[in-house]
Formats: C-alpha cells, sequence, structure tokens
C-alpha cells in the first residue's frame, strides 16, 4: 500500500527507520530513486488489477471486433486448392482450366464437410446472388454420376461471368479492404482502383449523413433549449438556481430507457402530446409520432439536454455580472455587450456542451431502436442489425470500425481545445 | 440580476420572454419522466387521461409475476456483482493514480474513461464477440465483466476527487507511529475517503441497474434483466405494467444519485475544509 505514502525525500529513510543518507550525496539519491522506482512499481500494482480486466473485458473484446472488419479467412480457407491455382493468375479475364478443377474439388469437399452453406454466405456477402449458384453447383457436382468437374463448373454460368473470379481471387486473401470499403459504398473495380457501388447497393453513406443529421439537430436544438435556461439559472438568486438545477438533474439522472419509455407512452397516437397539438390547435388530426424522425429528435433532445446545458451553466457561473454592466456603462447596447463581452467567455462551455452531444448522439442506439421508424434506424442499430440478424460479423465490424473513427476523432478535437477535465460532470 | 435598477420597458420584455421560454424548457425536461409515475397507478390498460381509476394493480404485475421478479434478481445480482468488482479495483486505481509519480498518467486516464466514449453497441458487441468465444457469453460473469468495464470509470472518478482532498501527511504520520501500509488505509485513508468510495459504488451500481445494450447481447432468455424486459415489452407490447417497472427503476436511480451526489460533495467539501 506503499503508494498511498508519500514519496518525498524524507519518506524513505522515516518509514523505515533507517538513519538519513545525507551524509553522502551520491549513495543519497541513489537510495532515492530506488525509493523512487518502488514507489512507481507499487502503485502501478495497485492499477494493474483494473488495468487487466479492463483489456480483458473491454479491450480486447474492441480489437478482436474492429479485425473482423478487415480479416477474414472463411473463403482462403474453404477454398486451399483453388488459392494455390490462382497464384499465378494475373487476374484478367478467366482462369485456366486448372483453377476451374481446383475449385470444382474444394466446393465438393466443403460441401462433405458441411461448410458449403458458410462459403455460400460468405461470396454472396461479396457478389449478391453468389448463395444460391454455389449451392447449386455443390449439388450438381455431387450428383455428378462420373460426369467430369470441369464440364459441370462450365456448364454453370456464373462461373464463367465477368466479376466472380476477380471476387473469388479476392477472397483468397485472409486481410482484406472489402467491408471496410462496402461501409463507404465502395469497392474495387476491375482495373484495381476505388469506385462507388452501384446506387442501388449504396445504402451506407446514407446511414452515416442520417446519423449526423440526427445528431447536427438535437445538438441545436438543445442549444436552443439548454442556452437560455443555463443563462437565467446563472443569473438568479441562488436558491431559486438550486431548484432550477435539480430540474435540470431530475431526468439527467434517469436512465436513457426509462425516458425513451416515457416518450414511447406520450408520443401514442391517443398520447399527451397530441393530446396537447390538438388542444393547443397546432394540429387538426392526431400525428404519427411514433416511428418517425421528428418523435425521435425531440426524445433524443430531452435526453441530451443537460449533456449541453451543464458544461455551459458551468462556465457561465463564473462569469461575473459586473462585466455585463462595465459593458453597458461603457455604452454598450445590450446585444453589444452580449456579444462582445459575454459570449467570447461563454464559448468554451458552448463547444463542450455541443460536441458531447453530438459524439453521444452518433452512438444512439435504444431510443432509434424504439422511437424511430425503419427509415430513422442510426448507425449503431445497423450494427445490431448485421449481429442479431444478418450474423454478418464482418460488415458489423467494418460499420464499428467508422463509427468509432468518427468519434474518436470528435473526441481528440474535445479533448485538445478543452481538456478531458470536462467529462467529469456526473 | 437579470433587471438591471431602472429597467425599460423592452428590457422587462426580454426577461418575460426569457422565463416564459425556460418555463416550456422545464416543463419540457420534466413532464416525460413525471408521466409514467401516475399512469402506473391507473387501474386501466390504456394510457389516456384522466386515469380511470387508481391501483395497484400494474404494480402487483412486476412485483408477483415470475417474469419479472427474475428479473429484478438478475437485475440485483449483476448490479451488486459489478458494484463489488468496480468499486474495489475502482478505489485501487484512483489511489494510484493520485500519486504524482504514477507511471503514464496521461495514458491511463483517457484508457479508463474511454468505456463511456466508445459507443455502447460497439462495447456490447465486441463483448458478445470474445466472450462467446472464451465461454463467458449467457453467464453472469460475462455481464459482470462488461458491466464493470462501464461503471468503473465512475468509480474512479469520484474516487479521485475525494483524493484530492486527502492530507497524505497523515498516512506518514500513521507510518512513523508504526502502522503497517494496510493498517494505515483502513484506519486512516479509507475512513476519510469513504464517502467518495460510496459515492462511487452508487454510481457503479446505477450504471449497471440502468444498462441494456450490453445486458441485451450478452444475457441468455433466464437471464433478462428489468431494463431488458423492459426495452423487449417496449417492443413488442406496450402494458401499463411498463410505466410501473419504470417508475420503480426511475425512483431507484434517483434515490442512488441524490446520495451519491451529496456523498461526493462532502468528500469534495474536506478539501475547502483542509485547505
Amino acid at each position: 500500500m506503499s503508494a498511498l505514502l508519500p514519496s518525498e525525500l524524507d519518506r524513505p529513510a522515516l518509514a523505515r527507520g533507517r538513519p538519513a543518507a545525507g551524509a553522502d550525496p551520491g549513495t543519497a539519491s541513489a537510495a532515492l530513486r530506488r525509493a523512487e522506482f518502488g514507489d512507481r512499481l507499487r502503485s502501478l500494482a495497485l492499477a494493474a488489477p483494473l488495468l487487466l480486466l479492463l483489456a480483458l473485458s473491454f479491450g480486447i473484446p474492441i480489437v478482436l471486433l474492429l479485425s473482423r472488419a478487415v480479416y477474414d479467412p472463411t473463403i482462403a480457407d474453404a477454398l486451399p486448392r483453388t488459392s494455390v491455382a490462382l497464384g499465378n493468375w494475373n487476374g484478367q479475364g478467366l482462369p485456366d482450366d486448372a483453377a476451374f478443377i481446383a475449385l470444382a474439388a474444394d466446393l465438393s469437399e466443403n460441401q462433405a464437410k458441411g461448410t458449403a452453406y458458410e462459403l455460400a454466405k460468405a461470396l454472396n456477402a461479396r457478389l449478391p446472388g453468389a448463395r444460391s449458384q454455389v449451392l447449386k453447383t455443390v449439388r450438381q457436382l455431387e450428383g455428378a454420376d462420373g460426369k467430369p468437374p470441369l464440364e459441370i463448373m462450365k456448364a454453370v454460368p456464373f462461373w464463367s461471368a465477368p466479376g466472380t473470379w476477380p471476387v473469388i481471387a479476392n477472397g483468397t486473401h485472409a486481410i482484406t479492404s472489402f467491408y471496410l470499403l462496402s461501409a463507404l459504398d465502395l469497392r474495387w473495380n476491375a482495373d484495381g482502383g476505388i469506385e462507388r457501388v452501384p446506387p442501388q447497393q449504396a445504402i451506407f453513406l446514407q446511414v452515416f449523413l442520417r446519423t449526423f443529421f440526427v445528431a447536427a439537430s438535437v445538438t441545436l436544438a438543445t442549444l436552443l433549449l439548454g442556452f437560455p435556461l443555463a443563462y437565467l439559472i446563472s443569473s438568479v438568486p441562488k436558491g431559486l438556481a438550486a431548484i432550477l438545477i435539480v430540474a435540470v438533474l431530475l431526468p439527467f439522472w434517469t436512465s436513457i430507457l426509462v425516458r425513451t419509455a416515457a416518450w414511447t407512452v406520450l408520443l401514442q397516437k391517443f398520447g399527451l402530446v397530441n393530446d396537447m397539438l390538438l388542444w393547443l390547435g397546432f394540429a387538426s388530426e392526431r400525428l404519427d409520432l411514433m416511428y418517425s424522425r421528428i418523435g425521435l429528435i425531440i426524445a433524443m433532445t430531452h435526453i441530451q439536454l443537460p449533456f449541453t446545458l451543464l458544461p455551459i451553466y458551468s462556465v457561465m457561473r463564473t462569469i461575473a455580472p459586473s462585466q455585463m454592466k462595465a459593458a453597458y456603462s461603457l455604452g454598450a447596447k445590450p446585444f453589444t455587450a452580449f456579444r462582445r463581452v459575454y459570449l467570447p467567455q461563454v464559448f468554451p462551455g458552448i463547444v463542450a456542451g455541443c460536441l458531447l452531444t453530438f459524439i453521444l448522439c452518433l452512438g444512439y442506439y435504444i431510443t432509434p431502436a424504439l422511437i424511430g421508424g425503419a427509415s430513422d434506424q442510426l448507425i449503431s442499430n445497423f450494427i445490431a442489425n448485421y449481429v442479431n440478424v444478418e450474423l454478418n460479423w464482418e460488415m458489423a465490424a467494418a460499420l464499428s470500425f467508422i463509427l468509432l473513427v468518427f468519434t474518436l476523432a470528435l473526441f481528440g478535437i474535445f479533448a485538445r481545445i478543452l481538456g478531458l477535465d470536462r467529462l467529469k460532470m456526473v | 440580476m437579470l433587471l438591471s435598477p431602472y429597467p425599460t420597458p423592452g428590457e422587462r420584455i426580454r426577461v418575460a420572454l426569457l422565463w416564459l421560454w425556460c418555463g416550456l424548457v422545464i416543463l419540457f425536461l420534466l413532464v416525460p419522466i413525471l408521466i409514467p409515475v401516475p399512469l402506473s397507478f391507473n387501474s386501466g390498460a390504456f394510457f389516456i387521461f384522466p386515469l380511470e381509476g387508481l391501483s395497484t394493480r400494474w404494480y402487483e404485475v412486476v412485483l408477483g409475476t415470475q417474469r419479472w421478479q427474475s428479473a429484478i434478481g438478475n437485475s440485483l445480482i449483476v448490479a451488486f456483482g459489478t458494484t463489488l468488482i468496480a468499486t474495489t479495483l475502482g478505489t485501487l486505481t484512483a489511489i494510484a493514480l493520485s500519486n504524482e509519480k504514477f507511471p503514464g498518467r496521461r495514458i491511463v486516464m483517457p484508457l479508463l474513461l474511454s468505456p463511456l466514449i466508445v459507443p455502447v453497441v460497439i462495447t456490447a458487441v465486441g463483448s458478445y464477440l470474445f466472450y462467446a468465444r472464451v465461454g463467458l457469453a449467457s453467464t453472469y460473469a460475462g455481464i459482470i465483466l462488461a458491466h464493470t468495464a462501464l461503471a468503473s470509470p465512475f468509480v474512479v472518478v469520484t474516487v479521485g476527487a475525494s483524493l484530492t482532498g486527502f492530507d497524505r501527511n497523515m498516512m506518514r504520520a500513521a507510518a512513523i507511529s508504526g502502522a503497517r501500509p494496510l493498517t494505515s488505509f483502513f484506519r486512516v485513508m479509507l475512513p476519510l475517503i469513504l464517502p467518495g468510495v460510496l459515492s462511487g459504488a452508487a454510481f457503479a451500481f446505477v450504471t449497471s441497474f440502468d444498462e441494456v445494450v450490453v445486458v441485451q447481447f450478452l444475457a441468455s432468455a433466464g437471464q433478462r434483466t428489468m431494463p431488458l424486459e423492459m426495452f423487449i415489452g417496449l417492443r413488442e407490447k406496450l402494458s401499463p405494467a411498463i410505466t410501473a417497472a419504470a417508475t420503480l427503476m426511475m425512483a431507484l436511480s434517483i434515490v442512488l444519485l441524490v446520495v451519491a451526489n451529496l456523498l461526493a460533495r462532502r468528500g469534495q467539501g474536506r478539501r475547502i475544509a483542509s485547505g
């Protein structure tokens, strides 16, 4: 428990009851270095259990997941002979007959081992429509009745179609950029360049844009709602400010799920929000707020509002009211004083609050899953869907990779301009 | 402070508009979290005001049926396990980090905080992938491990804050008086930083108790926690039992977090008291 002990000069001597080694400066500094080294080691040992546990429960899982985005040995493992046969194929036109025979042998072996379906799925992910072709060919190879495999392969047009063999050749490299490119709606073209996928296959850019749009809308809404309230709280007497702060903290302390649940109740067709809108005359008929973009943004704004407000408030609290008075007394109009004196000082708080909200919105999952409609699902929902429904780990990993890059980049900006200390707002 | 000593009419209007806008914002903040409370006491099966009548039948559903009871039990197992591990290891780490000589503090701190920054779906999916390989998926241990990663940053930060007010000379005094390091930890340091530790524990408990995404991926059917039952219920069939469960969860979280914040403030108040 020595990390608890002070590590100053006098500690080793005092704590261990040895005479101070001040007589010989050389020995003293050596002893000090030794003691400090021991001190460091002991404090590392104290932190080690949690760091190891985090590495195991958090670090390894994330690294493993991200590696799936670039490492996919399914096809390479399933097609060893084909890999060899394609060793000196130049990628142009069709490979020689040896490659067809090797592929037929590999396909038959996968069928015998019961892995044909897995292979079909892996190829299908890269080449839509491949699944049925592989399974069909495998069945034909099985019931060949002495027909040579090469003939069977040539009889299926799929295997001689342009585009099939480049995908197979690409798949035999376990390290692949295929999924990361796909997650950005890109792919390698036949000439070895990168091109956009055809519009009917492009889905992910739209999802990323939607995620950014929702995050930006929510951030803007929280700022419009939160800034005036933060200003009010920072300028009313202490007692009243404490009550108003509780109004901000109560929702802040309620879990996202519970608040989402509350909004699903409120946003029902016959729920309170629709009642209010009708009563106030803002709507002439009941609106479909559940499973809609607007409902999603309302609920997310409610959840994120304290995250934007609290950093702004914490900065506003430190600005002396006398500054604005000084500006007025120097003849500034209220708006000028606000813009030239107040706003520049509050700005770091605004940036902190808005960045925090924007970053957190990028990773939203529960609220879009429960309140958003099919066209309001954000990137997190797609990741979950690829794992739960499509069982396509590589695609989930690639989307995670890109989401994480955005999140960390924004967080890096946050830490760079504002420091990590602002995160401590629990 | 809002109005100047001699307010102009324009100024009065601006301040009145500010109050009006803020009043609406506060309604927007509070109404959604208060609405499930009366609805949970509704005797009818619909979410319509005025209530058909008062009854506790939905609480009886939540507290009395096997499905919800097992969910509450699972939530408590996971939350207590998480709290125990996260508080113990988080406190040790906070103590280590409070030593200025700790090597690489600048690297360790962001790493410790990273579970709060990484989108939780990525954490959940990654845990599912890795834990399934090592046999931890569908185990309480797996869920507790994953929750510990999410909860421990709160413990490290709160205990760390209470340690900034701790005077290390006291440990020195204890050592001079002949106390072994472990004795001086339990008799001198722990009592003084206890508010911080308890508040960290409360944060850890709430983090785990409210968490649903990781549980969704890691839990087997028999390990569903309360939030997961709610999530599934909200997806499939909206029943007023969910408002009762939400009210219970909300009450527990708010009580614990109020206590945690009071304790944290007390822990930090010491720093001001001791200069």
